[in-house]
């Protein structure tokens, strides 16, 4: 019960409170680059948490039972991307065939989620800070939880910008960062609640 | 390729093409560690490694690899040169790594790296390649440099060098050389807003701003210059055709 408890505190404290984006810095790419555009931004959202907690569900196995045992986990990073670019690879494969509706609209940012940082950053995280299975999982969840969070509320702040009349040179990207900085803001308010 | 061309492929991406600052690309590190001026240029330097060297290795290799598997295989180069500055990172400069974290990791997935990989590596020469390597991790560091020192400058009042770089406070007999430059013991202007990550964010967005006006008003210079020039060209054909109405 009692690891149950902090493994939802857990999940919630990387959702919200050290938010992926706003304040772990992951994903800022693919967070300005997807735009205004609130249903691709969902879907980039759900594509890129299968992603994440595909990737670490196996990359955790993979280096605690195989690389730490074989002697080489400095293997660590090389070993963790070429499963996140072949998990990207068997989910783009999937929904070809199965979802291609789905396929057709997120096809260029399918891609793309192999440089996605987030997705090495969590797995890295989890190596680096040696958390067990339980808690890289809640990791895994609630960052991805908070990625989708953040680039759908960013995506709806975009598609109000868009019609406001902002100075010539902040249109665009820097308009768009300036929107970032006041919502880490916003979230730097959270850090009260104590986990 | 002609001498003009190697300088060109040197310099445009120090200032004009900047991979950090034009293109937005390699947006995270430059957010993430730039809190203070040493672990931002730290991070420049070890980005530059990286880049130079599978910048060198692939432009070598371009012509061996299938076009099918063009992107894994970059990937794993990229990774390898990340995994050998890792170490590198970590045994020479233990108090670099432990600021930079998993972001010396996140080399990998770096959008400039496999970016200059794909679009120029690939299809340029090892000379060229190598220069592209090193003007681009030139301007990127420039880039990260400069964020660096202002969020630090304003975020925490003043410069400290040797708290990443321990070697500089050995030299200095063990002591961190500190330059106060908004605090001092009677004033503090500094805001630890701009340490916060909400902070880096609006000093990137400023920055950009900034430079997007400096392009417009270069732009609209030279559109009014063009037009006062046509102007200036059509009076002196009309005084032209004029005299020479008068003579007749």
């Amino acid at each position: 019960m009692n690891y149950l408890a902090a493994f939802v505190m857990a999940i919630i404290s990387y959702a919200l409170i050290d938010n992926v984006v706003l304040s772990r810095f992951y994903g800022i790419c693919s967070f300005i680059g997807v735009g205004n555009k609130v249903k691709s931004s969902l879907c980039m959202g759900a594509a890129v948490s299968f992603v994440i907690i595909m990737a670490a569900a196996i990359c955790y196995p993979l280096y605690n039972y195989l690389l730490v045992p074989a002697g080489v986990p400095f293997l660590d990073t090389i070993a963790a991307i070429l499963v996140i670019a072949c998990l990207v690879m068997i989910v783009g494969l999937v929904m070809k065939k199965f979802l291609p509706g789905l396929y057709q609209s997120l096809g260029i940012y399918l891609p793309l989620i192999t440089t996605n940082c987030a997705v090495l950053g969590v797995v890295s995280e989890n190596i680096a800070s040696k958390l067990d299975f339980g808690m890289a999982m809640a990791n895994a969840v609630g960052t991805s939880a908070g990625f989708t969070l953040v680039i759908f509320l960013y995506a709806c702040i975009r598609v109000r910008l868009e019609a406001a009349n902002t100075p010539k040179a902040f249109k665009g990207v820097p308009i768009a960062l300036v929107t970032a900085s006041l919502m880490a803001m916003a979230f730097m308010g959270l850090q009260g609640i104590g986990v | 390729m002609s001498k003009s061309n190697h300088k060109e492929s040197f310099l445009a991406p120090i200032w004009r093409s900047n991979p950090l600052i034009v293109s937005m690309l390699g947006l995270c590190p430059a957010l993430a560690v730039t809190k203070t001026l040493e672990a931002a240029f730290g991070m420049g330097i070890l980005f530059t490694i990286v880049l130079v060297c599978s910048n060198v290795l692939i432009s070598a290799i371009r012509k061996i690899i299938p076009e099918e598997v063009k992107t894994p295989a970059y990937i794993v180069v990229i990774a390898t040169f990340v995994t050998l500055v890792k170490m590198f990172a970590e045994a020479f400069l233990p108090e670099l790594y432990s600021t930079l974290g998993v972001f010396v990791s996140l080399l990998v997935v770096n959008c400039i790296v496999l970016g200059r990989a794909e679009a120029f590596a690939s299809k340029n020469g090892v000379l060229d390649s190598l220069l592209d390597g090193i003007g681009n991790g030139i301007g990127y560091t420039l880039a990260i440099c400069m964020i660096g020192l202002i969020r630090e400058v304003l975020g925490s009042g003043m410069l400290t060098f040797g708290a990443t770089f321990t070697f500089l406070a050995d030299a200095n007999n063990g002591e961190k050389i500190r330059l106060f430059l908004l605090k001092g013991p009677r004033y503090d202007f500094s805001m630890s807003f701009f340490s916060s990550p909400a902070g880096g964010f609006l000093v990137l967005g400023i920055m950009t701003a900034i430079i997007a006006a400096v392009t417009n008003y270069k732009e609209n210079k030279k559109k009014v210059d063009a037009r006062i020039a046509a102007k200036k060209e059509k009076e002196t054909a009309a005084a032209a055709s004029a005299s020479k109405e008068v003579a007749q």
